[in-house]
């Protein structure tokens, strides 16, 4: 298959200076679709919208346990950016992981994790 | 929780502030909903089950004091003091100590592992008690004493909880009180279908230890006939008695069964003192049920600020919600009143029982029960001492729909919600007057539906007859992004000739889109332009199931399921499919529509999977799809002795045909080879049945959450003319259908029903079937196996990478135990390997070549 940088068994730090990890290159995403990464043993969904901008949040879907949230598909509420599980579709904000509709469950949010891009290349650091 | 209703009623009404309202609580929490209590087994908080507003316990005028159990009334110093010595003084004493759990006098009752099922500690207790013993990994087994609602309700936690659970029942059936003898027949299959065994006239003689060395625990129940049963918990749930211990010392007159005496305005022979809800003895009876609860609290409210209420007889109307199994009965249900007829409907196969109780001239509805689909209850329980128009039986025969069954014009004072008492003229003001536009807004104003719900299919309907009445529109908006249903947003596309999301939100709609209006769109273009799924921009609006075609599961796997037209399958096809499951190690198991569902096949694997079962001669069977799904067939004329036509060969024909069609909801086809209908054709959206001159075609049979029968559209059709009939019909259906609405409601809202539907199909009254006709023609020319085109193309089998940087590494958090041979997905337990009987089995084990 195709070439990606595996860092699964990267080391990574914690706190608020923990390294950039280099997970794949801008190109592997598909605009408006979220994919799913091993960054040191956990999985992150990553979302690429159509302009261009990269967010990523937990790949676990809170609600059901599963690690499906990068199969969910992405839109808008109002001027906020949303991912939606594809389990039982509750909402998410992806820029801040807030729930936004919770289908009449308790709320609860999803871990946003930093990202950039550097050179074409998508890198993420541990929340 | 009903002192709670009292004290929120005087509150509510008591604007000038005559009253100071001490609340006395024996336990050490605010009053909560007893009726929920069962949900806390599926793991809701206590705190979750708080009734009503908290800021009720703030009011300056309120005092609630927890854990606070009163031991003496002194009437004459018009004085209580409470357990630690504590006195308060009265002017009015309001006695609502409800009831307390009747422990019949058995031997050994006391025994470690026997508990009762009435409060918060009691629950947790019972649950504490389980996982103790499933921590020792043993299968827990349990015996519930008394089989009334109470008992039921008991049950279905104990089987929550994994027991293996037995139910104890005195007299001849379960819920005496409530069903009658047939329904309570049929109330035991039911029950026991789901898992519970049910003894009836089983008299518990004796509690007893277990083994020698397991201490006093209880072990075993011995039984009056001599029977056994071995078990490690018992709840005893064999009725209740009035906490009426308080009123007995205070020389109050008390029922010859218990309870607190009070006359209609729930007041004792002391003028100061007065009994509400399950204590209070009213004309020789106590009742335990919240809604008359509810009203004698009202009733108080009202006399203690000067009012005359008087408490209007009790609605004993009683819905069992024990999961899966429907039972309700309302009004007088075992007929007293001489000369009442009874109209009984008894279907053993589709597990439905219902009896109505009518007035001696078969007019006046006096009450009901209902077994195994109680969906009429919201609509016959407000209509209970009214006249029913038309037949009585149409009330209670399946397959009518909501609509169609009398009683849509309740009288003003038709109670719809009896937990609260609210009319039918209470909830229309809400609308007319108040300006409430939802039910949700009419719920928190009128308290309809707030205690059980089973009343809120009712208030819906209500509400939204009076809101189209007074001319508020009820919006048809698909949702933020578009601004019209999905049948208008149909020909929009179809008309502009848009090809993409992005041009059609931008010119037709706002924003971005979301998971609603994306898989639409997806839906119509595929209608419109035959592209595959994941062509282009059309990826990226389907659902996860269209975008990977599979079935997402539980777990964050998937299922795969191959077409097998008309159910049909060679020998050699069973093999593949088989070698398949066996290699990838899936879950095998048959679907209702004829054919083979593998389950737990991972992201990565699917068009591994694929490639095997497409070099094997199958294609994609859009199992995962709003569309078509299956043609089910009986083996018809070809090997049945009496079947008249070739059932499936047709079945097969039909599949092959309609393959790939997108629609607004999933749809299923069905032939049978004749009369005896072995395909249950009439179940499905399309179902044909054979005559010895031709077809039978039927439409609008649904199964799911409001299952339909069909209806028949035309008779004695030849194979050309049927099949013309069904291009039509399906065509149509797609075409204007809403989002997610099934065929049979799309029917009943084509201008003029069914007899509208067979208008355009048949008639070609809107002079659209050659439109119909050439669309159809199109789609089944067009038509391309999806997953052999995914196969072929290397763009969109990246898709199926299970992560981006690590595209071929299993989803790490799944895990697997084998249960009868299969694999499935381990519980949260399994995984903290709380039950080390069942290893698990690695996710990754079972790789093959790729």
């Amino acid at each position: 298959m195709r070439a990606g940088t595996d860092v699964s068994t990267a080391r990574a730090g914690t706190g608020p200076n923990t390294p950039w990890i280099p997970v794949c290159r801008l190109a592997d995403l598909a605009p408006e679709r979220g994919a799913a990464a091993l960054v040191a043993g956990e999985q992150v969904a990553l979302v690429r919208t159509v302009d261009d901008d990269v967010h990523a949040v937990d790949q676990r879907d809170p609600f059901s346990g599963a690690h499906v949230m990068s199969r969910g598909i992405v839109g808008s509420r109002g001027a906020a950016l949303t991912l939606t599980s594809p389990m039982h579709k509750q909402v998410f904000d992806l820029r801040t992981g807030e729930c936004l509709e919770a289908m009449g469950r308790e709320p609860q949010a999803l871990r946003v994790w930093p990202v950039r891009v550097t050179c074409g290349v998508v890198e993420v650091r541990r929340p | 929780m009903v002192a709670h209703r009292l004290v929120e009623a005087l509150r509510d009404r008591d604007t000038g502030g005559r009253w100071r309202v001490t609340v006395l609580a024996e336990e050490p929490r605010a009053p909560y909903d007893r009726v929920a209590l069962t949900s806390y087994f599926s793991g809701r908080d206590p705190e979750s089950l708080a009734l009503g507003d908290r800021a009720l316990w703030e009011h300056p005028l309120v005092e609630l004091v927890r854990g606070a159990p009163v031991v003496a009334v002194d009437r004459a110093a018009r004085t209580v003091t409470g357990r630690d010595g504590r006195t308060w003084e009265y002017d009015a004493l309001v006695l609502a100590t409800g009831s307390a759990p009747f422990v019949p006098p058995i031997d050994g009752i006391d025994r470690p592992g026997v508990f009762v099922y009435r409060t918060v500690d009691d629950v947790a207790a019972l649950r504490g008690w389980v996982e103790q013993l499933k921590d020792q990994g043993r299968q827990v087994r349990g015996a519930v004493i008394g089989g009334g609602l109470l008992g039921l309700e008991a049950a279905g936690a104990l089987q929550a909880l994994d027991v293996r659970t037995t139910v104890l029942q005195m007299g001849t059936h379960l819920m005496s009180a409530q069903v009658d003898l047939g329904g309570g027949a049929l109330l035991r299959r039911l029950i026991q279908a789901r898992g519970v065994a049910v003894r009836v006239n089983a008299v518990t003689a004796q509690v007893r230890p277990g083994r020698a060395g397991r201490g006093e625990r209880v072990g075993r129940l011995d039984l009056a006939d001599g029977g056994r049963l071995d078990v490690d918990v018992v709840v005893v749930a064999a009725g209740i008695a009035p906490r009426d211990e308080l009123a007995r010392a205070a020389g109050l007159e008390t029922g010859p069964r218990g309870g607190v005496v009070v006359d209609s305005s729930c007041r004792t022979a002391d003028p100061r003192v007065w009994a509400v809800g399950e204590v209070a003895c009213l004309d020789g009876a106590c009742i335990g049920l919240v809604a008359p609860g509810y009203a004698m609290a009202e009733v108080v409210a009202d006399r203690l600020l000067g009012g005359s209420a008087v408490f209007p007889g009790a609605d004993t109307a009683t819905k069992l919600k024990l999961s899966g199994v429907d039972v309700a009965s309302f009004g007088d249900a075992a007929p007293a009143a001489p000369g009442a007829l009874e109209v009984v409907y008894s279907d053993p196969v589709r597990g439905a029982y219902a009896k109505l109780v009518l007035s001696d001239d078969a007019r006046t509805l006096l009450g009901g029960v209902l077994v195994g689909d109680a969906s009429a209850y919201a609509t016959l329980r407000p209509l209970v001492g009214t006249q029913l128009a038309g037949d009585p039986a149409a009330y209670v025969l399946p397959g009518l729909p909501e609509g169609a069954r009398p009683g849509g014009d309740l009288p003003d004072d038709a109670a719809v919600c009896s937990c609260n008492n609210v009319t039918a003229g209470r909830v229309r003001a809400a609308v007319t007057q108040e300006g409430c536009t939802d039910v949700a807004a009419v719920k928190a104003c009128t308290r309809a539906g707030t205690t059980c719900g089973s009343c809120l299919p009712l208030v819906k309907k209500l509400v939204g007859t009076e809101l189209a009445k007074v001319g508020v529109a009820v919006s048809s908006a698909l949702c933020e992004h578009f601004a019209m249903s999905r049948r208008q947003l149909f020909d929009v596309v179809r008309v502009s000739g848009l090809r993409t999301f992005s041009e059609i939100v931008a010119r037709h709609g706002t924003g971005r889109g979301c998971d609603i209006c994306k898989p639409v769109v997806a839906s119509v273009l595929a209608t419109l332009h035959h592209e595959h799924v994941l062509d282009g921009e059309n990826a990226a609006l389907q659902d996860t199931n269209d975008h990977v075609m599979a079935n997402l599961q539980k777990d964050g796997s998937y299922s795969v399921v191959p077409r097998m037209p008309g159910g049909e399958v060679t020998p050699e096809g069973l093999i593949a499919v088989g070698e398949v499951a066996r290699d990838f190690g899936l879950y095998t198991k048959i679907t209702g529509g004829q054919r083979i569902d593998l389950f737990g096949a991972r992201l990565e694997q699917l068009p591994d999977i694929w490639r095997r079962l497409v070099d094997a001669g199958f294609e994609s069977g859009h199992a995962y799809g709003k569309a078509v799904r299956t043609v089910k067939s009986c083996v018809g004329s070809t090997w049945c002795r009496f079947g008249v036509q070739d059932a499936v060969g047709l079945a097969v024909e039909l599949e092959l045909r309609y393959r790939g069609l997108r629609s607004p909801h999933k749809l299923k086809l069905g032939v049978s080879g004749c009369a005896r209908e072995c395909a249950e054709a009439r179940a499905k959206d399309v179902g044909v049945i054979a005559t010895e001159k031709g077809w039978n075609v039927y439409v609008g049979g649904n199964g799911g959450f409001t299952p339909r029968h069909a209806r028949l559209l035309a008779e004695d059709l030849d194979t050309a003319t049927l099949i013309r009939t069904i291009d039509r019909f399906l065509m149509y259906y797609v075409r204007t259908a809403d989002r997610l609405q099934r065929t049979a409601p799309w029917i009943d809202e084509v201008d003029g029903g069914l007899d509208g539907v067979r208008a355009v199909v048949l008639d070609d009254r809107l002079g659209i079937a050659a439109e119909l006709d050439a669309a159809m023609a199109e789609h089944v020319s067009a038509y391309r196996d999806e997953w052999r085109a995914t196969l072929e193309d290397p763009d969109k089998l990246r898709r199926f990478a299970s992560f981006v940087n690590a595209p071929t590494t299993p989803d790490p958090s799944l895990a697997y135990v084998l249960e009868r041979g299969q694999r499935r997905p381990a519980r949260p337990d399994e995984r903290a390997g709380a039950r080390p009987e069942l290893a698990l089995v690695a996710g990754a084990r079972l790789e093959v070549r790729s």
